[in-house]
């Protein structure tokens, strides 16, 4: 199962042991069975991942499960799912778990609404328990459409105010995207799971990362002199707020939410060398 | 490696006169997308066609040969063609995708193939058909070399344009017009002096002009994808080719400037550096 995911996602594909398998194998058809023997002395320990929803639309918890392929091997064999109110019953208010668990990692959805105290609460108590903190999403990363918010609706007409939440704790990681893709979810939890930790250093980079806008294009690559308009912040902004005028990208700012994903995805903000190299043998 | 990993070097040209009438060399880009479509390989691709043909590039999405033949050569400005990938996906609805992609346009897909930010799109690219690139030019830039350089009274007086043997070349009433190569420098996009990209060296296969004579391409196949659909169409004979050595001026002069692109594009890199500009983060 395991290999399966791996080879899905380009996760590591050396691995020492097969190739006396086959050889073993090829010369006397020894039984499927004499594999697993192996297994019992490593047992790892599945990572602890808990999930918070905080000012979010459940959009990236949904994301999760779009990996439709891989998902039950994913939460069966890979992920112990110790917190969370959307895909299990524990949480800090709710009838299961009256303290939050200790987490390797806990993804949080949406950003925080500061005149909400239990959101406030839930939060800084997460950064106590988990080892990594991912804001998962753009609400998280950058505060994405909730950045436009101002109050005065009932029946809180005083929630007005919604934070990334890098801006009351420290992330260690950022997942952004309106929701953040299947994909790279999957990716990261691979990654995460194989401890690789490269594929997760621009993730990791990014983690301090509280705003996002078409205009980062502008800001950090135009005005810079790097773009190329190769259209690859129009190809990951999902409301089409990017055209193009001169070769060069430009952001109605009118129906940008704000989410990042166009500077993240740009070619001229990071390149993965490394990974690129070796997904594709080149 | 200067021209990047890759398996094999060819010249080669397309052996449909259909496609040679149009294409800016060997017609390599345009035989390997209607062989693809035909094999199912592809349902459509992302192209730069002049729907105008006033010279301005405009990413399209085709799912026809005769698509194809209508958006072939080369035009001197930019595309966003990744901004296209996504209506291909979307309202065109494709599942697997061809795209025709200069180096800095390759770098961004196989980006966004490695992290995929964004959903059910990069998974669905079967084929990148890279093409070289030296630098690329903003529109008013070519209007430049047109009207003040060459005397036209319109860039769109030009019935093809291409660079080659140290010129840029408008042809005119039948009439090729070179402007020294010189003349353009100082003109190329900003973006396109820190690339130390020639060979499109991330693509499934790459193809250009230069190494091979005219009317033929200098082909080198990259991936495995890559090579097969290359060597089936050569084998359906869509594609005849010419072992590497056999033709001039070869694979010296493009490693050449493949090499003469690197070290003044990385030498730039190191200087925006030093000045504290914004480039690139490498991972």
């Amino acid at each position: 199962m395991f290999e399966k995911l791996k080879k899905a996602f380009g996760g590591s594909k050396d691995e020492a042991a097969p190739k006396v398998e086959e050889k073993v194998e090829a010369a006397v058809e020894t039984p499927v069975e004499a594999a697993p023997e192996a297994a019992p002395e490593a047992a790892p320990a599945k990572p602890r991942i808990g999930y918070i929803h905080l000012s979010g639309c459940t959009g990236d918890a949904m994301s999760l499960t779009e990996n439709y392929d891989i998902l039950s091997t994913v939460l069966t064999d890979m992920i112990d799912i110790v917190y969370g109110q959307t895909l299990v019953d524990k949480w800090i208010h709710g009838t299961y778990a009256e303290e939050m668990p200790e987490m390797d990692l806990c993804l949080i959805e949406g950003s925080v609404c500061l005149q909400d105290e239990h959101s406030v609460h839930e939060l800084l108590e997460a950064r106590k328990k988990s080892g990594l903190i991912a804001a998962f999403g753009s609400c998280a990363v950058t505060g994405c459409f909730t950045t436009f918010a101002r109050g005065g609706q009932q029946a809180q007409p005083k929630h007005e105010s919604f934070l990334p939440i890098s801006s009351l704790v420290k992330v260690d990681l950022a997942l952004p995207g309106c929701p953040v893709a299947p994909e790279v979810i999957a990716k990261a939890v691979v990654a995460l799971c194989e401890g690789d930790l490269d594929y997760l250093k621009p993730a990791m980079d990014w983690a301090a990362c509280d705003k996002g806008c078409g205009c980062d294009v502008l800001t950090n690559v135009i005005r810079q002199g790097l773009c190329t308009g190769c259209g690859t912040c129009a190809l990951a902004c999902p409301t089409r707020a990017m055209g193009f005028s001169e070769g060069r990208p430009s952001c109605d700012r009118d129906r940008c939410i704000k989410c990042g994903s166009c500077y993240m995805m740009c070619p001229r903000s990071w390149l993965p060398e490394g990974r690129i190299k070796k997904e594709t043998g080149l | 490696m200067v021209l990047g990993t890759y398996k094999e070097a060819v010249s080669a040209r397309s052996t449909d006169s259909k496609i040679l009438d149009v294409s800016q060399d060997g017609g390599i880009v345009s035989a390997l997308l209607c062989y693809a479509l035909d094999e199912g390989i592809i349902e459509g691709a992302v192209v730069a066609g002049t729907p105008d043909e006033d010279w301005r590039p405009v990413p399209t999405v085709v799912t026809s040969a005769d698509e194809v033949i209508a958006a072939a050569g080369t035009k001197y400005s930019m595309s966003p063609t990744l901004s296209a990938l996504k209506e291909a996906t979307r309202q065109y609805g494709l599942e697997k995708v061809g795209v025709v992609a200069t180096p800095c346009q390759t770098q961004g897909l196989r980006k966004a193939q490695a992290y995929p930010f964004t959903r059910f799109v990069a998974e669905k690219v079967k084929l990148i058909i890279g093409i070289y690139c030296m630098e690329n030019f903003p529109m008013a830039s070519l209007d430049t070399f047109a009207t003040a350089k060459l005397g036209f009274d319109s860039l769109q007086d030009a019935t093809k344009m291409d660079i080659g043997k140290g010129k840029f070349w408008l042809t005119k009433d039948g009439e090729d017009n070179g402007l020294a190569i010189k003349e353009t420098h100082g003109y190329e996009q900003a973006g396109c002096n820190i690339c130390n990209d020639y060979v499109c060296e991330w693509a499934d296969v790459s193809t250009g002009s230069v190494g091979s004579p005219d009317g033929w391409s200098t082909v080198l196949t990259r991936t495995d994808d890559g090579a097969s659909v290359f060597n089936a169409a050569v084998e359906a004979g869509l594609i005849e080719t010419k072992p590497m050595d056999e033709v001039k001026p070869g694979l010296p002069l493009l490693e050449k400037l493949a090499k003469g692109k690197k070290d003044k594009n990385n030498a730039e890199r190191e200087r925006r550096a030093k000045m504290g500009v914004k480039v690139p983060t490498i991972y």
